[in-house]
């Protein structure tokens, strides 16, 4: 979480820094023995979105942050995939809330960090899914995709189903 | 509007029903803005059986009554009490003690991997980690899920899904199983057998459907209508209902 929000803070900056961070964490995948095949299939569901972002940037005007912006999202999202594809979440999840007790004097609660944490990782299938989905209703419906009319039904979706989803979470007794 | 309490004769050493008292329930979801609309009103059901079925038109409640079993939604107006608890303020000890199957088993899956899944029903326990493992393990044999284990739960079939759900829920031992249009995203087959393996759980058990055959052998089914109980008896009688209901509302 902390590695991930300063990896954000530095790329955000700089296009060289953020490229280079994208390259870095493309590199580690290969060190870490995953397959092409593996990392295309992290990458797939992002792309789009990253374009619709980048089309987003540019039309109005900022191509510094048309590159910047998605080269970090996919930086973050393939750094989080990387660590869930070699280590078991409940262990990572285990380690951060241990991580995180020394804060518990400064009022962080280190199992709702966790949970965060936890619910986080859940989001990554969940957006691919809604995007995935409403890209073929919408190819379905007009035969054409229209980024425009992406970005409404994906945030509508994502929210209705966090709601879905956090309803569900106290269902099975994390009521707090 | 019929009731008849039909308790069944061969009471072998069956777990006695958790009672559930609905008290003049009513709910109005958005209430105090323009787009306040009334969806329950005035609802009292008083349930003591193990088996109880709820029908209905889409729209018509059943999701939001069930949710507020649960304490997840709070009534307006009205009282509800699971086994002498009260779902607002003892919302907990309710939910502590009820399991809850949504009909996206999607929503209610968080971790990655099906054991992973079932385990984290037991992150509160405050069991150390062998004992948990063993347990986990337990369920996903009982549920036929061992295979499955490593695997990414988003990827199991629907079936395996609304299994692993089940298996989650189960886990934490609870009394009573609320279970909104559980076989709705299933194929017939395994719908007969997902409320097969309900129905043969020592819980007490919630169910709405809109598959009237799947509540052949409830002791209680209750019909709702545009937010109120229009029916409540045995299966047969509430099927006869609300198919009356179909052919006099459908203009
Ligand atoms: N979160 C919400 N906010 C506002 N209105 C809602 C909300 N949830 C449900 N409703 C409304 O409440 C009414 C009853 O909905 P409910 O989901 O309880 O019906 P249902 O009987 O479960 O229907 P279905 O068979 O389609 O599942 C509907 O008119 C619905 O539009
Ligand atoms: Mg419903």
């Amino acid at each position: 979480m902390v590695v991930l929000a300063v990896v954000a803070i530095i790329a955000q900056r700089w296009i060289p820094t953020a490229l280079a961070m994208l390259a870095v964490v493309v590199l580690a995948y290969f060190l870490a023995g995953i397959r092409a095949k593996t990392l295309w299939l992290q990458l797939r569901p992002m792309l789009l979105m990253s374009t619709f972002i980048a089309v987003l940037h540019a039309l109005s005007s900022n191509w510094r942050l048309a590159v910047v912006v998605p080269a970090t999202i996919l930086t973050l999202v393939l750094l989080a995939a990387l660590v869930t594809l070699t280590t078991r979440t409940t262990d990572l999840v285990d380690v951060i809330v241990r991580l995180t007790k020394p804060l518990k004097r400064f009022g962080v609660e280190p199992e709702r960090v966790g949970l965060t944490l936890l619910l986080g990782i859940r989001c990554v299938p969940l957006l691919s899914g809604i995007a995935g989905q409403v890209r073929e209703a919408q190819l379905a419906r007009c035969g054409i995709f229209d980024v425009r009319a992406f970005a409404v039904p994906l945030i509508v979706a994502a929210i209705r189903e966090a709601d879905a989803i956090g309803e569900a979470l106290v269902a099975r007794g994390f009521d707090d | 509007m019929t009731h008849l309490p039909t308790t069944t004769p061969d009471a072998t050493a069956q777990p006695s029903a958790i009672p559930i008292i609905i008290d003049h329930v009513g709910h109005i979801f958005d209430v105090g803005t323009p787009r306040a609309h009334q969806v329950l009103t005035d609802i009292t059901l008083k349930l003591d059986e193990r088996r109880v079925g709820i029908i209905g038109h889409n729209g018509s409640g059943k999701s939001t009554l069930i949710r507020m079993l649960d304490g997840l939604i709070q009534p307006t107006s009205g009282h509800i009490s699971v086994a002498g608890h009260d779902t607002v303020r003892d919302a907990k000890i309710v939910r502590r003690h009820t399991g809850f199957i949504f009909t996206e088993p999607d929503h209610q899956i968080i971790m990655p991997t099906v054991r992973e899944d079932v385990a984290f029903s037991l992150r509160r326990s405050g069991l150390d980690k062998a004992t948990i493992a063993t347990k986990v393990d337990a369920m996903l044999v009982r549920f036929g899920l061992t295979d499955s284990a490593e695997k990414p739960a988003h990827l199991l079939s629907g079936g395996q899904k609304q299994l692993l759900a089940l298996a989650a829920v189960l886990i934490n031992a609870p009394t009573l199983l609320l279970a909104d249009e559980p076989t709705t995203l299933l194929d017939i087959r395994n719908a007969q057998m997902f409320s097969d393996l309900i129905c043969e759980l020592p819980q007490t058990i919630i169910m709405s459907t809109h598959q009237l055959a799947l509540l052949r052998d409830f002791e209680r089914v209750v019909v709702f209508h545009c937010g109120q109980v229009v029916a409540d008896g045995s299966p047969a009688e509430a099927k006869a209902h609300y198919l009356h209901l179909m052919e006099t509302t459908s203009e």
